[in-house]
């Protein structure tokens, strides 16, 4: 059998050889590249990030990165978001004021909270419910629990393409997706035994639902 | 809901695990990337290294170090010590580290905190304050004040304002270490943690003293702290990381009990 691969995204958006060796793990060979054009031949693709919504864009649009990650999305190849990559998928980000990718309709908005207790970012471990099946959700088990980081959460228009929640205050979506495309605002690289899971979960994935 | 962390502090000197009594004698217990592997297995939440390396030419050692618990240890990975720029940060960032503790050198240069919240993000800057108690002043007038070169150096600056400082500057996080309590294993400083959380809004990790499970049970309740920080309980066998987390658990703290 073929060793499975996949390319991660490198738009200057942090730590990706986080991402690169939990890939490695469960035996999913991850290249990471700024190239459009390798991105285009991958035979998946991951799109991480962590970092500012403005920056990130810039960087994406600057590549023409932006372009070529829709094309892959439209020919079928299966394509995960991590975090800030989930975010910049959606319209637009309050974080910046930034028009984004646009590939789920829906925005971004800054966590606000009354209670001074209650910190911002969100960081840390949080119980991540799926609420509509997945094949890269399986396994996930109740009080499965998941690494987060970000003072901004994901608010999909459409409730179809939300697949998980997180309780922070009040529920938000942290997973997303629509048919090849799969994100999650957590990072699985970071998240132990149930992140590599679902890795792992992803590197076995024909991109359908 | 979010849950507390529960993050074990490991001291390396030389690429070797040590731990610190009240930061003066130093001894080594063993392999730093063995114990990283241990502590994760058993459901620690999150990793701090701590590089009390003296001569800067053995500071490369701990680029190794960090690069081969990342290929093993897949929770959040926090590196601090003797960092004074945003090139310092930046290695260890590529060698692993998710988050960058900074310390010492912030006190002495502020700006720092802003440099390495630019180049790596806000989330990944963690402020380290190393922490006295001292009588209320006029300069002081929380009463605790910030002391650097491993609790040496007062430094003449109030903790308090500090923190508000250190946030403002764009620190993602902070660790309040009490240097009172610090090797003690009488307890964290609840006083002081409690202090400081409340007037942040950013998490807070509780750091130095703890000794038995309820002191954790103590620090993220009634000392407010997002997360405690442990070093010698742990590494001396005296508790697992599980043990104390089904402890907090069934204490009524809310932690990750499944990995």
């Amino acid at each position: 059998m073929n060793q499975r691969t996949a390319v991660i995204i490198d738009y200057d958006a942090g730590n990706l050889k986080s991402v690169q060796r939990a890939c490695a793990e469960v035996g999913l060979s991850a290249s990471i590249s700024a190239d459009p054009e390798v991105v285009r031949r991958a035979e998946r693709v991951i799109f991480p990030g962590v970092g500012a919504a403005g920056s990130a864009m810039r960087s994406m649009t600057r590549a023409g990165m932006g372009e070529a990650l829709k094309e892959v999305i439209r020919s079928g190849v299966p394509v995960l978001g991590i975090c800030l990559g989930l975010q910049i998928s959606l319209d637009y980000s309050e974080e910046d004021d930034q028009a984004t990718l646009g590939l789920l309709p829906g925005r971004v908005v800054r966590f606000r909270f009354d209670k001074p207790e209650l910190k911002i970012p969100h960081m840390g471990w949080n119980e991540v419910r799926v609420t509509k099946p997945h094949p890269i959700l399986e396994g996930i088990e109740p009080g499965d629990e998941f690494y987060f980081v970000h003072g901004y959460y994901p608010e999909p228009e459409q409730t179809g393409q939300v697949y998980a929640l997180t309780e922070y205050e009040s529920d938000f979506a942290s997973a997303v997706g629509q048919d090849n495309y799969f994100a999650t605002q957590f990072h699985p690289e970071k998240s132990g035994r149930v992140g590599l899971r679902l890795l792992s979960a992803f590197s076995e994935w024909n991109g359908r639902c | 809901m979010l849950s507390k962390r529960l993050i074990a502090c490991l001291d390396v000197r030389d690429g070797k695990l040590a731990k610190s009594i009240r930061f003066v004698d130093t001894r080594d217990i063993g392999d730093p990337v063995e114990k990283a592997r241990e502590y994760y297995l058993d459901g620690l939440d999150e990793l701090v290294f701590y590089d009390i390396t003296a001569s800067s030419d053995k500071r490369n050692i701990m680029l190794d170090v960090v690069e081969a618990v990342a290929e093993q240890v897949f929770i959040p990975l926090s590196v601090g010590g003797g960092i004074r720029s945003v090139a310092d940060a930046t290695d260890l960032r590529l060698a692993g580290a998710e988050k960058i503790n900074v310390n010492s050198a912030a006190v002495q240069r502020p700006a720092l905190i802003s440099e390495c919240a630019e180049a790596i993000g806000s989330q990944n800057i963690v402020l380290s304050m190393d922490i006295r108690a001292v009588d209320v002043s006029e300069t002081c007038q929380s009463g605790y004040q910030i002391v650097i070169n491993g609790g040496r150096t007062p430094m003449g600056l109030d903790a308090l304002a500090w923190a508000l400082q250190g946030e403002r500057l764009g620190a993602g996080e902070l660790v309040i270490n009490s240097i009172d309590a610090d090797g003690t294993q009488k307890g964290y400083e609840l006083k002081l943690t409690a202090m400081l959380a409340e007037a942040v809004r950013i998490p807070v990790i509780a750091s130095g003293g703890a000794g038995t499970p309820d002191h954790l049970v103590d620090v993220l309740t009634q000392g407010k702290a997002d997360a405690a920080l442990v070093a010698s309980m742990v590494h001396y066998g005296a508790y697992t990381i599980s043990e104390l987390k089904q402890h907090l658990h069934a204490h009524g703290v809310k932690m990750r009990m499944s990995w």
